[in-house]
């Protein structure tokens, strides 16, 4: 089975602060790492090569440094990886982003299942799944809970939703974007870190996947950031200290004061 | 010519753009500009993004500027109208539909457009009556045995033919699991931009176009974001932000049913839905939720947490540093990487307040934050918070409420 995983280096966005004096984005000590709902698609796809026989490949489209992030999915299992960079690729939104993985995938002789994260956490648009599929002409199914099976081409999953889960049947080629839920990551083996250490990342330019250059980054983009502002911070309401029974009576009365009652259902 | 330049003779080597960079792709390494001894902003190709943080920065100077050569769009001036995607599933609108037709009726009073929406689906023309009634003035409608509700192959494929041809200049849908996977598959069929998620819509007065915004980098900061050349401008909206439209006393809109377009046979196959029975973990559509994070210390301590939203009628949250260690699944999850929610009450207990979990949950009506450390950002966003052991006070919290009921006998919600 030939598993593709696409994956985004991000920069660490739990770290990310805002200085509240001057207003702005401190990115000093923020680390780039694998965006972390790619991380159980890596663990997924070794998971199923496990399972099924086959090979990962680790996709990501980026600047350079991106390999960085590559050389770790091979740490973590896969089998070898490819960094799609180019200066035609700068400036991509998520429909050129799409475009030119998808040609990348083609180039490389296609897939059987292509795994990623429901969103990258930078962007957090989870869009460039469904585009992949889209220019590939397969099917996807997003936010991904459970493979359960996969038999004669076809791929029962678990599709989380807002009120439960589906399950859903596909036929490969498909494309599926996976939630936490779905596995826990194992750490890198000693071998993978070697592997690592030792692995080839091969550079794909846009000529080199033969893709259209009118539909690559920012001029394959139709949407453009007009402006970027911090949010207005709020305002913080009241505080009560002091021992717990005191501070919960002083907070009921509080609601009641403001016409709130919280009660059951049931 | 490069895509991102440094004007010299405009930049005074202030360093903002250095700041504003999130990818650290800014120095002061150029020649003296227009500052005596201040060198100017040199931006390393290999690592821009060209995302314009920086231009946005340096309004003031102008020493930064993003050139593009947009790819063919389609020709925009054909293009007129606002257009909704009417998601149903399990014989339900979606909850988020009347939320997107008020957003879009808002649109209209600076676009003077009709509002339409777009509703595929099998035996979806009871929706009608109920889609007419927010006002809207027409419903372009599929209804055909071969479109299931959780084919959306053939609903993208459906939903795109019917905008190809009807032309609407705006198309939105709700931030949904499904709106957020049916969209983008029917942005890439038909090659226009689409924003994810987005917590604001208005129309630029100069120019008419849709100015999209949205928190990006975990809700650090908010991106307002257009789509200049290709049609229709696409956006998904965040679910329980706008405000749902108010029913109209006479509906006047017509519903013009769609049946040249042929209906394919859908590659996906729907096995079926399992709903989550507990009352505790539909966290979108709750009054009431009670959540928990680091400060919960241990699984087992989720009781207090469940006691008082059972007490409450309530839903259970959790911050993603409890979900990450293990102690409850991932569909309990608030926050960038979770859920958003906006119910009437939030109650955060030992939650720290990370931007991350605050941009899941700030908009709701009151919050209610329980934290040892009075320093902790949730106590920024709550309306009301205590300071202390929650331990101590959840239990507190839960004994009042049932007692409060007990006086009042029949209970209601809120």
């Amino acid at each position: 089975m030939k598993i593709f995983v696409c994956i985004k280096q991000v920069p660490d966005t739990t770290n990310v602060r805002i200085n509240p004096e001057t207003n702005t984005l401190v990115r000093e000590g923020v680390q780039s790492i694998i965006n972390p709902f790619d991380v159980y698609a890596i663990e997924e796809g070794v998971r199923l090569k496990e399972k099924h026989g086959g090979t990962v490949t680790v996709i990501t489209m980026g600047p350079p440094q991106a390999a960085e992030a590559l050389r770790e999915a091979i740490g973590l299992g896969a089998d070898n990886a490819y960094l799609v960079s180019d200066r035609a690729f700068a400036g991509a939104d998520t429909l050129a982003t799409a475009f030119a993985l998808a040609c990348a995938i083609r180039h490389l002789g296609g897939a059987d299942i292509i795994l990623m994260g429901r969103q990258a956490i930078d962007g957090d648009t989870g869009q460039v799944g469904p585009g992949v599929a889209e220019n590939l002409d397969i099917s996807h199914v997003t936010d991904i809970r459970k493979i359960e099976e996969i038999v004669d081409g076809r791929i029962v999953v678990e599709r989380l939703l807002e009120e439960g889960y589906a399950r859903i049947a596909a036929r490969l080629p498909v494309v599926l974007t996976v939630v936490k839920e779905i596995n826990t990551p194992r750490m890198p083996s000693l071998k993978g870190k070697l592997a690592a250490k030792k692995a080839e990342i091969p550079v794909l330019k846009a000529s080199d996947i033969g893709a259209d250059v009118e539909r690559l980054g920012l001029n394959g983009s139709p949407t453009q950031v007009m402006k970027i502002f911090t949010p207005p911070k709020p305002g913080g309401g009241r505080k009560f200290t002091g021992e717990p029974a005191d501070t919960v009576s002083a907070l009921l009365s509080e609601l009641t004061a403001a016409g709130i009652t919280i009660k059951g259902a049931h | 010519m490069d895509p991102i330049r440094v004007i010299v003779q405009n930049c005074v080597g202030c360093n903002l753009c250095v700041k504003s960079c999130a990818y650290d792709a800014i120095t002061l390494s150029g020649p003296v500009g227009a500052r005596e001894g201040k060198p100017t902003a040199v931006i390393d190709l290999v690592k821009c993004t060209l995302c314009g943080a920086c231009v946005e920065a340096c309004k003031r100077y102008k020493a930064i500027v993003i050139t593009r050569s947009t790819f063919k769009g389609q020709d925009i001036t054909k293009y007129s109208g606002i257009c909704v995607l009417a998601e149903h599933r399990r014989g339900k609108l979606a909850s988020v539909v009347p939320e997107i037709i008020g957003a879009a009726r808002e649109l209209q009073k600076d676009l003077s457009a009709p509002v339409s929406a777009i509703l595929v689906g099998n035996g979806v023309r009871k929706y009608t009556d109920e889609l007419l009634s927010y006002g809207v003035d027409e419903v372009w409608m599929i209804d055909h045995p071969d479109v299931g509700d959780f084919d959306e192959d053939v609903q993208a494929e459906l939903v795109a033919q019917i905008l190809m041809e009807k032309k609407p200049e705006i198309f939105l849908g709700g931030g949904t699991v499904v709106g957020r996977s049916l969209l983008p598959r029917v942005a890439a069929k038909i090659l226009t931009g689409l924003t994810a998620d987005c917590t604001e819509l208005s129309i630029d007065q100069s120019t008419m176009l849709l100015r999209q915004t949205r928190p990006a980098f975990g809700g650090n900061i908010m991106a307002t974001i257009l789509t200049q050349n290709h049609r229709p401008q696409m956006a998904t909206v965040r679910h329980k932000v706008m405000k749902p439209a108010e029913k109209v006393a006479a509906p006047q809109g017509k519903v013009v049913e769609i049946t040249h377009i042929p209906v394919p046979k859908s590659k996906l196959e729907f096995i079926e839905f399992v709903e989550e029975k507990t009352a505790t973990v539909n966290l979108v559509e709750a009054d009431v939720i009670v959540s928990g994070g680091r400060g919960i210390k241990d699984p087992k301590n989720f009781a207090l947490i469940e006691k008082l939203a059972l007490a409450t009628g309530g839903a259970v949250g959790a911050s993603r540093a409890a979900v990450d260690a293990g102690w409850i699944p991932y569909s309990h999850q608030v926050g960038q990487t979770g859920k958003t929610v906006k119910p009437k009450v939030y109650i955060a207990c030992g939650i720290s307040g990370a931007i991350q979990h605050l941009v899941g949950m700030q908009d709701s009506e009151l919050i209610i934050a329980i934290n040892r450390d009075r320093e902790a950002p949730i106590f920024e966003v709550a309306t009301f918070g205590i300071v202390g052991d929650l331990f101590k006070i959840v239990p507190a919290i839960t004994e009042q409420i049932r007692k409060q009921k007990a006086r009042r006998g029949t209970p209601r919600v809120c």
